[in-house]
């Protein structure tokens, strides 16, 4: 974490104030600053902590341009992008059906996702994406340490628009601390209110994005305006706002390190195989200027302790520490070290994605491995495995489930029936599904049960016969109440009803049940 | 014994323990976690003046809001009424024999039938309405009917009772006991016949001449029954109180005959039209035979 506790920023701060808005390269000469005030390496404090609470320290993180910034923005738009914009896809699924490509329709207990449709049995689909998105967070977590945290996580993607919007509206990361630090004036005010009034817009936005998954889209953005959305629409857009504005505004780094149970895991997940940001203490130790180096050379490491690292932090911490908790490894300290080496003359990778396994061999003099290389080890290619496994299972499924499905229940109270002319009637309670956007016709046969013949609650034992038609509407579950009568001398036995959709494709799912007697079991 | 040092790195105090060489920072809590706590504390006295907290003697104490679990049980009752209130007066409006001309309400009448017989039926008819032979409460789910199976005649029994003191409409019939009336060897050729109606044993002349002279005003000449006095059928496979020859010579001897209490005032009409829908659906309903063709006899007229 970034402790302040030992290392005194203000001399960085005060500096920066002198010299707003300063180019990147302008660091090498803050940097010069810095260490004029600041040794890297105190001695340990001997005082001990008093406090039990500590004052958060606002993370002003600065502007920085590089590979992985800009990996991050493109991965922050991608994601923003589907997040927004999928509502708004539409697919045709007939007359029947609704036309939007992603929706989940609690009301009919249909979740539509562009060419699949899940029905409530078959939730195991959800349950097999969610595992799938738990061992995959596991294989990336064991490949790349905490990247989802560091590019895809919706607390990091968020969290980045409103550090963006506040360099917008304030400047970068020393006007920020600057106008942090002013006293409050109308301008201030004013400021604040502009800025946290484009925060709402994005909590607001981003709660209205939420709701447009479980309507349809264009009506639900109508209905809303006018104020006749369902109360729900508008609570879960209220609450949405306001965790959005609260988490992604305000708690920001907080959330990632003392909320998010996923570092704690992490520490777990990680092992010394796995590329993580690392700072090569080894090059970079001691620490010292560029003039420092230059006057005594091979006293210093490369580290000039220009701090850049932390400043472009977004969780504010100090990766030459060493890998920690608070680290959401999405490498923009890299980016930033990579820009100050190239000033400098020094080759870039002083902070870089490594595992701690190359680090030492690195640091024994042995040659640096391409990083893809950690990416394939025998823990990865299980997880992958399991990953990959889980999801040909799921599309297999997916492939071979039929759109017809048959359950029976039959009565257990009474168990059978006497009737008047000494035949023995069971009753059963059957549910014909219907997956498929057109009303279908399908009959139901009563198999292996000799003599018998079933009715139905609709059509009466007038009509009694082997088989009944029944039309199931368009994606519904019609449940049928079913009679079979056996002539007397019936005894107790198993048999099947056997479902077939009157179709080109004549599905059949057949069901065994039992069929109950009197003076038996 | 905790070993408490200072962490040299960050400067840092450890908290004294010490897991396989892994020791625990004692790094203040943030600020805000504190606020967050306080923020607990003012939610809880908040809550406790709103809402219902404290138990005393007899109650607990109301809350400012008097909200209670009972209250809000109530509303959402009534909010299901009034949501129940517009089929309901669908169902009042419509004559039960016009009722399966609507298949949807017909389905909600049905439902709503099941749980008042949950409620009102399942004591003598069983959960299952199979009823009982040792008891002698019908099936209701057989083709089987003492009084008729069709959907106004069950609204009538509903409504009225069997062998109902002090209801006017209620059905009622009494079969005779023939204690003394027949002597063993009688008794045994009459039960006899009794059986044979049904193809359970071999007809006998003695037992027909018996049945003949004592049953069949009633019963019918061929054991068919007389659903106008209730009289049971005999030629069937169904015995209400049950089939063996001791059962039938207990039922000659000193017959009993069921009572079913009446609902009208104590279950209002539309609730007696649902369970008689229900009651219809269990499997065994009958058609309605429209006789109203012949403006004597009325609809509303039963035995």
């Amino acid at each position: 974490m970034s402790n302040p506790e030992g290392r005194d920023w203000s001399a960085v701060v005060d500096d920066g104030v002198t010299k707003s808005n300063e180019p990147v390269s302008s660091a090498v000469a803050d940097a010069e600053a810095a260490t004029r005030r600041h040794e890297p390496h105190e001695p340990p404090r001997t005082t001990l902590p008093e406090k039990l609470y500590e004052k958060r320290a606002f993370v002003h993180n600065k502007r920085i341009d590089g590979p992985f910034r800009r990996f991050k923005w493109f991965v922050m738009l991608v994601t923003l992008a589907i997040y927004y914009g999928t509502p708004w896809i539409r697919w045709d699924r007939g007359p029947y059906s609704p036309d939007q490509a992603v929706l989940v329709d609690l009301a009919n207990r249909r979740f539509y996702m562009f060419g699949i449709e899940i029905w409530p049995h078959e939730f195991y689909f959800v349950a097999g994406l969610l595992i799938m998105a738990g061992i995959g967070l596991f294989l990336v977590t064991s490949a790349v340490g905490r990247a989802w945290c560091g590019y895809a996580c919706p607390q990091t993607v968020w969290t980045d628009v409103f550090q963006h919007v506040d360099r917008f509206v304030d400047g970068d990361r020393n006007a920020r601390m600057r106008l942090d630090a002013a006293p409050w004036t109308w301008g201030k005010v004013l400021r604040r209110a502009f800025k946290w009034s484009i925060y709402l817009v994005i909590g607001f936005w981003t709660g209205g994005a939420w709701i447009m998954y479980f309507a349809d889209a264009p009506t639900l953005v109508h209905d809303f305006w006018r104020g006749e959305a369902a109360p729900v629409a508008y609570i879960t857009v209220a609450v949405l706002t306001l965790t959005t504005v609260t988490l992604g505004g305000f708690m920001r780094e907080q959330v990632c390190i003392y909320m998010c149970p996923w570092p704690r895991i992490q520490t777990a997940m990680l092992d010394e195989k796995s590329l993580i940001v690392t700072y090569k203490d080894w090059r970079g130790e001691p620490r010292g200027s560029v003039k420092k180096a230059a006057k005594n050379p091979d006293q210093f490491g490369d580290c000039i302790d220009c701090t850049q690292c932390v400043q472009v932090c977004p969780t504010g911490i100090d990766i030459r520490e060493g890998p920690q908790i608070g680290c959401i490894t999405c490498a923009l300290c890299i980016d930033a070290c990579d820009r100050v080496m190239k000033d400098i003359g020094r080759p870039r990778g002083l902070i870089d994605y490594a595992t701690l396994e190359d680090c030492e061999r690195e640091a024994a003099g042995g040659e640096p491995r391409p990083a893809w290389k950690a990416l394939l080890r025998p823990r990865t290619m299980v997880y992958f495995g399991i990953w990959a496994g889980i999801g040909l299972a799921l599309l297999f499924a997916l492939g071979v489930r039929s759109h017809t499905d048959l359950t029976v229940a039959p009565d257990r109270n009474p168990p059978f029936m006497l009737m008047s002319d000494g035949s023995v009637r069971n009753s059963y309670t059957l549910k014909l599904r219907n997956m498929e956007s057109r009303p279908r016709r399908m009959e139901i046969a009563v198999v292996g049960l000799p003599g018998a013949v079933m009715w139905t609650d609709t059509v009466g034992r007038d009509q009694a016969a082997e088989t009944q038609t029944v039309t199931v509407a368009a994606d519904q579950v019609r449940s049928v109440r079913a009679y079979v009568a056996v002539p007397t001398g019936a005894s107790s036995q198993e048999f099947s009803f056997r479902l077939r959709s009157l179709d080109e494709k004549g599905e059949i799912d057949t069901v065994t049940t039992r069929f109950d007697a009197p003076g038996e079991e | 014994m905790v070993n408490k040092r200072v962490d040299q790195p960050t400067g840092t105090e450890t908290v004294g323990h010490e897991w396989d060489g892994i020791e625990e920072l004692n790094t203040p809590l943030p600020r805000w976690w504190l606020w967050t706590f306080y923020l607990t504390i003012v939610f809880a006295i908040g809550y406790v003046i709103a809402f219902p907290a404290w138990p005393m003697i007899d109650r607990a104490t109301t809350g400012y809001l008097g909200w209670s679990s009972r209250g809000q049980l109530a509303e959402e009752m009534s909010v299901a009424d009034q949501a129940r209130a517009s089929v309901r007066e669908q169902l009042a409006q419509v004559p039960i024999e016009r009722l399966s001309d609507n298949s949807e309400l017909l389905q909600k009448a049905v439902a709503g039938g099941a749980a008042a017989f949950k409620v009102n039926c399942v004591q003598c008819h069983g959960s299952g309405a199979a009823g009982s032979h040792e008891l002698g409460y019908p099936n209701l789910n057989d083709d089987d009917w003492l009084w008729g199976g069709d959907l106004k005649t069950i609204e009538y029994t509903l409504t009225h009772g069997i062998r109902q003191p002090g209801d006017e409409g209620t059905r009622t019939s009494a079969m005779p006991p023939f204690a003394g009336a027949f002597n063993p060897q009688q008794l045994d050729a009459l039960v006899s016949h009794v059986l044979s109606l049904s193809g359970k044993e071999k007809p006998n002349a003695a037992g027909a001449s018996l049945f003949a002279d004592n049953c069949a005003a009633c019963h019918g000449a061929g054991g068919e029954g007389n659903r106008s006095l209730g009289a049971p059928r005999l030629n069937d496979a169904i015995w209400l109180r049950g089939s063996s020859r001791e059962a039938l010579k207990q039922q000659i001897l000193q017959p009993r005959m069921g009572v079913m209490p009446h609902w009208q005032g104590r279950l209002d009409p539309v609730t007696i039209k649902m369970l008689a829908a229900y009651v219809h659906s269990l499997g065994g309903g009958e058609d309605f035979v429209e006789v109203a063709a012949d403006p004597e006899v009325k609809v509303d007229e039963q035995p």
